[in-house]
């Protein structure tokens, strides 16, 4: 599975369900990447048949509407939408 | 190079304003951040020539057009979530509120049912028992048109979409 990581400062383990043409995941993106935090990311509409299925059971997991963008935060905590203040509270920046 | 970036600026800007136009023929307001949604029209665009239709590009598209009807743009769920969030799930499509300025554009809940319960949704839809009118009622499950006729008509005369985005209403 294509999981892009994103070098930057350490404030926990960031795992960001997206797509690609999405603009509240691009928004997201944007937001993680201007707070200069170090993140994956996964594009899951870039993905084909058993991939695709995984991907989407990951997220299905965290958010049971399967919607974008899923951001789980540590294994523990999971943000979905493009929420900027909930972003940086859970990221205490 | 991504698919994102594989679209013309010029084809983007021809299409923002097809979309614009639209918009304001059918009573509707498109987002007023330019950048924005010139981002929506980019994904439509790629959802368009990867899938052969214009899904929505802020939901997963399954690329089996009977799974993703009701997520092809404009959505099934567009008109409800402008009315009750002032913009559709994406923010494509705004409130006059919202375009005034006088009401921020928030992160919007999903009002599409997750997968499982869709599956279940049209299993029912099969089991309706239809009553007996001299005619049957079609309704546009984008705009709620609705007309008694035969059959759907192949293209809805108030939104333009698609004789298969008609659903049979009594
Ligand atoms: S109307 Fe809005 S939410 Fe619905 S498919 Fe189009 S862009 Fe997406």
């Amino acid at each position: 599975m294509n999981i892009e990581h994103v070098q930057g400062k350490k404030a926990g383990k960031l795992m960001l369900y997206a797509l690609s043409t999405c603009g509240h995941c691009r928004n997201t993106r944007k937001l993680l990447t201007d707070l200069g935090v170090e993140y994956d990311y996964l594009y899951v509409d870039l993905l084909q048949g058993q991939e695709k299925e995984q991907a989407i059971a990951m997220v299905e997991k965290w958010n049971p509407d399967c919607s974008f963008p899923t951001l789980v935060i540590n294994d523990s905590k999971c943000i979905v939408g493009f929420k900027e203040a909930d972003i940086k509270e859970a990221l205490k920046l | 190079m991504s698919e994102m970036d594989s679209i013309s600026p010029q084809e983007i800007v021809r299409a923002y304003e097809k979309y614009k136009k639209d918009a304001v023929a059918g009573g509707y307001n498109i987002n007023p951040d330019a950048e924005f949604t010139k981002g929506l029209i980019s994904g439509l665009l790629v959802n368009q020539s990867r899938y052969g239709y214009p899904s929505c590009p802020c939901r997963l598209a399954m690329g089996n057009k009977q799974d993703d009807l009701d997520i092809i743009c404009p959505c099934d769920y567009r008109d409800g979530d402008v009315v009750k969030y002032g913009a559709c799930y994406c923010a494509l499509y705004v409130s006059q509120a919202v375009l005034e300025g006088r009401q921020p554009v928030q992160s919007i809940p999903e009002s599409r049912p997750p997968r499982a319960e869709r599956k279940k949704q049209a299993a029912r839809a099969v089991d309706l028992d239809w009553s007996k009118l001299p005619l049957p009622v079609w309704r546009c499950k984008v705009c709620g048109y609705l007309c008694a006729r035969d059959g759907p008509p192949e293209v809805c005369p108030i939104c333009k979409a698609k004789k298969d985005r008609f659903e049979r209403f009594i």
